[in-house]
């Protein structure tokens, strides 16, 4: 059964997370809550970092951490991912009950969101029973006064007996009392014994009371005894391998514990209740009593609260206009983008040039060597050039735009709409949304799946999240659509065209990623859909402002960086194969000159192919790499107006290779930090090297296709 | 007597009251951890474009469920004019 197979290799996570104290009395303090409540925002304002925010359950998938100090106390943050229990059922949720439940943090802020209170007092109650220090943050109080939701934060505070803190975490607000309420209940002594706040039916609570003197041996004050024995008795499968990772606790080792809960479980047995029973019991405990806590406690009016919501999915995802509005959308955003950064690109490929030539002049009356200008100079500086204006322009543009709509909370509702195909692939939903996070970067995508929660299905999604273009590769392939596939159009009409054949290789990558799902699903992950629960969360008002700075400072920057920082480099090792003779010709013409009957096969060169090969730490350089070899092999070019186009056609492109390299680079190897998380993720070389092969497979069998194809007809 | 029907059959716009689940393991976790236990009220709000899942709303959140997911809630369903 490779499904079970997969499921085995699959990285269990862990709460093995190293905690960076700055000091030893620095106190660890945890931040739980069901997804999608604002915990990263939270965590964000109160540590000054900048996890990534969006309005979509999911984002956070691994535990970050941050730092503050205030009153010469350190705390250390950790912002787990969301989950609507501790009793964990997929990866994530794992992550975070291991957190809390054996990270030993010194308190447990959870945060609420307002809007749905009562089910994330569900997880609070389980917190507190796991936890002996608890703060409870309701957070999206701004969102509850526009619903008119209306909650009375002191009554809940007395009802649970811990501290209550109402929070507008997006305008700040309350953050501060959050912080003073963990610093007062850390100054105060530990309490002597823990209130039991869910009571379990009475026979659970016979039976606990009979496993508690044993498991508090067992337990051995790492864990909380009653949860412990709790959990035990309920026998949840995936706290196993956690008990035994974090408490050493094997239950070989505690014959009487064993015995005990054997006992209670024949006990039980007799008297009819079965574990099912047992189990709907223990859940059922915390349900009801979120639901008596709150009573009394929240007030709706009458006619619902979330009409506007519901006005909005009528238009985003009803059958008529559900699809259409989709593809408008992701339309819309590609001619933006496109046309937007005509001008701008132009505007900064002059003025770098500009400057290239004045530096090149500077450095030849100061003497520098010829040589040393040309590689420094009319090598490195001219392809970050080209690097800068032809990324940067789409990059402003687009991901404000894709956080908005991400802000918004539209991510959901694609997974909502397309999740009918997954299922008639075999795979989840939820894999529409790794695929939107794919858009800003595949390593990302992939860390994302873990909010799949079939082993098989998250697979599934890991291999095929290369099929979706990451921001390195979507410049590339807009400047080869604009200088190729567009006929010469020009203004308005001509972006427009640009951005119908982008969103045309976009759902060509959709289908690819559904068909090769299909086919996993068929052949070595074979399976059965599993089941799937996907929250719609409230629309919210983007912030604007906020988003255009955040996504530029922390998304276009970063990934510019990234893109320049590996151009540099490949800069110097191109001309270094470039200037390195080896019989008659030089290492770089050998190289391509050994791809290039490949090359030629696929409708590319080999030049082209040597670009997609020495783009592998990063696919932002694919095209400087091409530039460069062309550039080398070539004389020295003047390169004036469309500059790159006029090289490209000058070594032969046309629109079959314009068509052939879009293809391949949107279907070729993952990028080797992808690669890598590929590794973390799977623990597994050999789903590693599939994840490696499939895109791969699938890009030269279509680059292969199409060159058939046009020759045939041309 | 109310007959209980599976909650899949519950059309957008009509509320019902859960009976019990039929679902096992880590579904019926989930479930309950979502709100769906004995008693509780469920709104179905819609359908996706393509018939399936369908959204329901639960406990103040809007859940996704699939067919087969869905068929395993079951639930009586409330009188046209109910009120909450």
């Amino acid at each position: 059964m490779p499904a079970l197979k997969a499921a085995a290799e699959l990285n269990s996570s862990c709460a093995g997370l190293v905690i960076h104290k700055k000091e030893a009395g620095d106190r660890v303090i945890a931040l739980a809550g069901n997804p999608n409540v604002g915990k990263s925002t939270v965590f964000n304002a109160l540590t000054g970092m900048r996890q990534h925010t969006g309005n979509w359950p999911g984002k956070t998938v691994a535990n970050a951490q941050g730092y503050c100090a205030r009153n010469g106390h350190g705390y250390v943050l950790v912002d787990i991912p969301g989950s609507y229990s501790l009793m964990a059922r997929s990866t994530e949720e794992e992550v975070a009950r291991d957190f809390i439940c054996f990270g030993s943090p010194d308190a447990v802020v959870v945060v609420c969101d307002a809007t749905c209170l009562e089910r994330n007092l569900n997880l609070v109650l389980q917190v507190m029973e796991a936890c002996a220090r608890t703060v409870v943050c309701v957070n999206l109080l701004d969102e509850a006064k526009k619903k008119q939701i209306d909650i009375d934060l002191p009554l809940l505070s007395r009802r649970l007996g811990v501290p209550v803190i109402g929070t507008a975490a997006r305008s700040g607000e309350g953050l501060e009392d959050v912080m003073n309420a963990v610093e007062q209940l850390l100054g105060e002594p530990s309490p002597e014994e823990k209130q039991v706040l869910v009571p379990y039916p009475g026979y659970v609570e016979q039976g606990l009371r009979a496993l508690l003197p044993q498991a508090e041996k067992a337990a051995d004050g790492k864990a909380d005894a009653r949860w412990f024995a709790a959990r035990l008795l309920d026998g949840d499968e995936s706290l196993r391998s956690s008990l035994a990772d974090c408490l050493g606790f094997d239950p070989e080792q505690a014959p009487e514990l064993s015995e005990a809960l054997a006992d209670v479980r024949a006990g039980m047995e007799e008297a009819g209740v079965s574990r099912t029973r047992l189990r709907d019991d223990m859940a059922g405990a915390f349900v009801r009593c979120a639901a008596e806590i709150s009573r009394g406690i929240i007030s709706m009016p009458a006619n619902g609260s979330h009409r506007r919501d519901r006005r909005l999915d009528k238009l985003f995802t009803s059958r008529l206009t559900g699809f259409p509005i989709m593809l408008l959308l992701l339309l819309a955003v590609f001619w933006i983008t496109i046309s937007g950064a005509n001008v701008p690109s132009a505007l900064l490929a002059d003025g770098l040039f500009w400057v290239e030539e004045r530096l090149a002049a500077a450095a030849f009356s100061a003497g520098v060597p010829a040589l040393l200008t040309d590689l420094l100079i009319h090598g490195v500086y001219k392809v970050m050039a080209w690097v800068i204006s032809v990324m940067l322009p789409p990059m402003a543009i687009f991901f404000p735009l894709f956080t908005l709509l991400e802000d918004f909370g539209y991510l959901p509702r694609v997974a909502f709409n397309l999740d009918r195909c997954f299922k008639g692939c075999a795979a989840c939903g939820k894999q529409a949304l790794t695929m939107c996070m794919g858009f800003g970067c595949n390593a990302a995508g992939v860390t994302g799946c873990r909010i799949i929660d079939s082993p098989r299905e998250r697979l599934i999604a890991i291999i095929t999240n290369n099929f979706v273009p990451c921001n390195g590769r979507f410049p590339t392939i807009i400047s080869i659509i604009t200088m190729f596939l567009i006929g010469g159009a020009t203004g308005l009409f001509g972006s427009f065209l640009g951005a119908v054949i982008l969103v045309g290789v976009i759902l060509f990558g959709v289908g690819m990623t559904l068909l090769v799902s299909r086919l996993l699903s068929r052949t070595i992950l074979k399976g059965v859909p599993s089941s799937f629960t996907l929250e719609l969360p409230p629309y919210r008002r983007p912030q604007i402002g906020k988003v255009i700075v955040r996504s530029i400072v922390d998304r276009t920057l970063k990934v510019l960086g990234r893109a320049v920082t590996a151009a540099a480099p490949a800069g110097v090792l191109i001309w270094a194969l470039a200037n390195v003779t080896v019989g008659d010709a030089t290492l770089l013409a050998h190289l391509t000159g050994f791809l290039n009957p490949l090359g030629r096969a696929l409708g590319m060169d080999g030049v082209i192919l040597t670009g997609f090969l020495l783009g592998l730490p990063a696919n932002e350089i694919v095209v400087p790499v091409i530039i460069m070899t062309y550039m080398a092999q070539g004389s020295l070019l003047e390169l004036e107006g469309p500059a790159l186009m006029q090289l490209f056609v000058q070594n032969g492109w046309t629109w079959t290779t314009a068509v052939s390299t879009i293809l391949f680079s949107l279907m070729h190897w993952p990028c080797a930090t992808t690669v890598l998380i590929i590794r973390k993720e799977t623990q597994s070389l050999r789903w590693t090297a599939v994840s490696f092969l499939v895109p791969t497979v699938c890009g030269i069998t279509v680059c292969f296709l199409f060159n058939t194809i046009v020759r045939l007809f041309i | 007597m109310k007959q209980t029907i599976p909650l899949t059959q519950i059309r957008p716009g009509r509320r019902a009251t859960v009976s019990g689940l039929s679902a096992e393991g880590g579904l019926r976790r989930r479930l309950q951890d979502l709100g769906l236990v004995e008693g509780r009220e469920v709104t179905c709000v819609e359908l996706s474009p393509l018939g399936d899942p369908t959204a329901y709303e639960i406990c103040g959140a809007v859940i996704a469920l699939r067919r087969e997911d869905s068929d395993t809630v079951l639930v009586l369903e409330e009188a046209a004019d109910a009120s909450a």
